[in-house]
């Protein structure tokens, strides 16, 4: 009974625990496949049977020595055990006394960018992996640069194999010097540095025995206390409408995911696009009414008033709107083997909006190396640019940088379908920096001797073909 | 701010929630395996919870291989006529017709045409455009590496080193005729996450997952449970009574016992937390082939 009651307590604790995503980012030999390994074995999340495999393993094709390989353990498919290398990313779970983590191993290699960009995007944390004999290399300005690109606020530099530079105080300070240099001025708000070896276990869960020199946390240590919220969106309610449920004539619900900010029963809210206000009646839940909701609960809002709402459109507090433009610029990874094409028409799928969307401007590429911009027609597959775009309606968003939900947008072939790119809203921008050959249909009021008396009614017409996507450029 | 966070249970299942429901809204004609296991039970709770107070506005589909366990085939009738679930059961009745079994033709052979075929036969005759799995990504390598919308071409093949890119929580669910997607609402899910959500959540699940005294024979180092007459005559001397459970559940030859005492969800995590086998060593089909499971999700299966 006793045994019963301990177990019911683990349940209890372990329920209440949070979650913290974090990627981890290095070249191929700078061991991160390894260090994950080791933060699964030392937390002892592994279980025999997966040891036992992987000591079959590493006997075959293990490229540790006489070592475990802990990179087995991670590289899960065939493909890549035979070369080596990881090839796409990988999750793993990890849980500890205080919280649990979710780990996307991405790869390092130069032509798998768009693996960490996918691995990135919902990390909280990037560990970013250096070998303590090459110290900061190219590829690490790259991972750092993406992982400031994807608004990713904590940092860690891992410098790694420090066993192999004697656990030198001399050799890791002269890296994190180097390091600051260059990370100054991307301005990612916490870094932290830790010294360590994955291979031996050093600074990982324990701290090192060889470098008492380091008087700081251990890498679990850390990634158990860092906040796992920076919320700057907290006053900007984002509600984008998901689903509209209508089970029965009496109900008609919103559902959606609560994409930033915190809506309560009895607030006023305003739809985007049509800019009608209602108040919220009900935060509706299979478990339950709330009188609250904040991201990134999964709820069903429904309203005082009967308004005409549907996917895609937006809830907002009308004290707080977001920018509601049809053309912006972003900067834009290319994820396809395909290149941009510009003349073509992708879609533009942003919170639940999908649009067509048309390329304006390309106005600079930026070199992932050197940071340095050079000028371009087109993007090609892992090239990152700053690219100004028209969409067929009006979207609502806010800058990456201040809300993530509503400042990222996946771009898709209409061909091919494929997933072509993945941009981060910079902001709107003026009618002049967009296309000069533009292709709307004109109207001409005025010379079609129409009454003013009517403007009003066609103006209110041409709005709404706008937002279905057709554009007509109306001369009064 | 502590009051705005939510604990990691209650964010994967907002998650999967929002995940289900994208599904709902973007593709013509989904559908939600359903193959009566743990998981599986807790993805329909997602499903019931997604759409209160409405219905789940897709069916359900089991791919009955026809060696499920008895007690399986009894908890998916009454939980689908109790919940009011539109249920579409498949088989590959002609493989069946035909005599085709794990003890005749072996593992591989009959998940090939039992399993594999008949999920994918049921897939083309009712012509759906998306999957829902209750696949993990913590149960297996291969199944690490798998997005939650996972691309499969006209011929249900998935190709690992082609997945489309997927970021933050914008999923592509553009497909041609004949293409469709798998879903997985419990990618980000462990298999403590699904014990604990299924003792908080109160979710009913098949008596088997719980230890009692059962008949058993070991087979190659499965504890086997002869669930039918189809157990082979020479094997009858064998069977004998122990208390066993399952961790997974599939067909009966194919899935093997654990000895254990576990008869609640609270024994069962304990038992869990201090196993020293992962759970899909008790399924003979991982086994079968060298990186087996990535080969068979290549071809189709789940």
């Amino acid at each position: 009974m006793t045994e019963n009651k301990d177990i019911i307590e683990f349940l209890n604790k372990d329920e209440q625990k949070d979650l913290l995503r974090f990627l981890t980012a290095g070249s191929v030999d700078d061991g991160k496949s390894t260090l994950i390994g080791r933060l699964l074995f030392d937390s002892k999340k592994l279980y025999e049977d997966q040891l036992d495999a992987l000591k079959k393993d590493s006997e075959r094709i293990g490229n540790a020595g006489e070592n475990i390989d802990y990179a087995l353990l991670l590289d899960g498919l065939k493909a890549e055990r035979e070369q080596g290398i990881t090839i796409d990313v990988a999750y793993r779970y990890l849980s500890t006394n205080n919280r649990k983590f979710i780990i996307a191993d991405t790869p390092g290699h130069e032509q798998y960018t768009r693996n960490m960009i996918t691995g990135g995007s919902t990390a909280q944390l990037a560990i970013i992996l250096v070998d303590a004999r090459k110290g900061v290399i190219t590829q690490t300005r790259r991972h750092t640069f993406l992982a400031s690109l994807l608004g990713i606020e904590n940092v860690v530099l891992a410098v790694n194999k420090m066993d192999l530079v004697d656990y030198d105080k001399s050799r890791f300070d002269e890296i994190v010097a180097d390091y600051k240099n260059f990370v100054e001025p991307l301005n990612i708000p916490n870094i932290k540095y830790i010294p360590l070896s994955a291979l031996n276990g050093d600074n990982v869960v324990e701290p090192s025995k060889y470098m008492s020199w380091y008087t700081g946390i251990s890498l679990l240590e850390h990634l158990e206390t860092v906040p796992t919220k920076i919320d700057h969106a907290f006053d900007q309610l984002r509600y984008p409408v998901q689903y509209v449920l209508r089970p029965n004539l009496n109900f008609r619900g919103f559902s959606g995911k609560v994409a930033s900010g915190i809506v309560r029963k009895g607030d006023e809210v305003m739809v985007l696009p049509s800019g009608k206000k209602s108040r919220v009646k009900q935060i509706v839940t299979y478990d339950g009414e709330l009188d609250m909701a904040f991201p990134p609960q999964s709820v069903t809002l429904t309203l005082e008033d009967e308004i005409d709402i549907s996917r895609g459109d937006m809830l907002v507090h009308p004290h707080a709107q977001p920018i509601v433009a049809r053309n912006f610029e972003a900067m834009l990874v290319w994820m396809d083997e395909d290149a941009m094409d510009v003349s073509k028409k992708y879609y533009i799928k942003h919170t639940t909006n999908t649009s067509r969307i048309r390329i304006d401007n390309i106005k600079y590429r930026v070199d992932v190396n050197t940071m340095e911009h050079s000028e371009v027609s087109f993007l090609e597959l892992n090239e990152i640019g700053r690219v100004v775009f028209t969409s067929a309606k009006e979207l609502f968003f806010d800058a990456y940088k201040d809300n993530k939900s509503c400042g990222a947008f996946i771009l898709i072939d209409p061909i091919t379908n494929n997933t072509s790119a993945v941009g981060m809203i910079l902001g709107e921008v003026g009618e002049d920096q967009i296309h000069l050959e533009d292709d709307a249909l004109i109207l001409n009021l005025a010379g079609l001797g129409i009454d003013h008396s009517h403007h009003n009614a066609v103006l209110k017409a041409v709005s709404e073909l706008e937002r279905q996507g057709i554009r007509i450029k109306v001369i009064n | 701010m502590s009051e705005y966070n939510l604990s990691h249970l209650k964010e994967l299942e907002a998650e999967a929630i929002h995940i289900i429901r994208e599904v709902a809204a973007e593709f013509d004609n989904p559908v939600m395996l359903y193959s009566i296991g743990k998981d599986s039970s807790v993805m329909v709770r997602l499903a019931e919870k997604a759409f209160y107070p409405g219905k789940v506005p897709f069916p359900l589909m089991h791919i009955d291989s026809k060696w499920k366990f008895k007690e399986m085939i009894d908890f998916r009738d009454k939980y689908a006529k109790d919940h009011g679930w539109n249920l579409i059961v498949e088989s590959n009745v002609e493989a069946f017709e035909s005599g085709v079994g794990p003890f005749t033709h072996g593992s591989k052979v009959h998940t090939d045409l039992m399993k594999t075929k008949a999920l994918l036969d049921g897939l083309d005759k009712y012509k759906f455009d998306a999957a829902f799995g209750g696949a993990r990504r913590d149960e297996e390598k291969s199944r690490a590496k798998e997005r939650i919308f996972s691309f499969r071409d006209s011929f249900h093949q998935w190709d690992p080193k082609n997945q489309r890119p997927e970021l933050w929580d914008i999923y592509n669910a553009r497909v041609h005729k004949g293409e469709s997607i798998r879903v997985f609402p419990l990618s980000n899910w462990t298999e403590l996450d699904i014990w604990q959500y299924i003792r908080l959540e109160k979710i009913p699940i098949v008596p088997l997952y719980f230890a009692k005294e059962r008949p058993v024979a070991e087979l190659d180092g499965n504890l086997v449970m002869p669930d039918d007459e189809r157990f082979p005559e020479e094997l009858r001397d064998k069977v004998e009574y122990r208390n066993i459970r399952f961790r997974t559940l599939g067909c009966w030859p194919l899935t093997g016992a654990i000895e254990s005492e576990a008869d609640t969800i609270e024994k069962i995590v304990e038992e869990m937390m201090t196993t020293t086998k992962s759970e899909r060593t008790t399924r003979v089909i991982d086994f079968d082939q060298d990186a087996s499971m990535e080969q068979k999700k290549r071809e189709g299966y789940f």
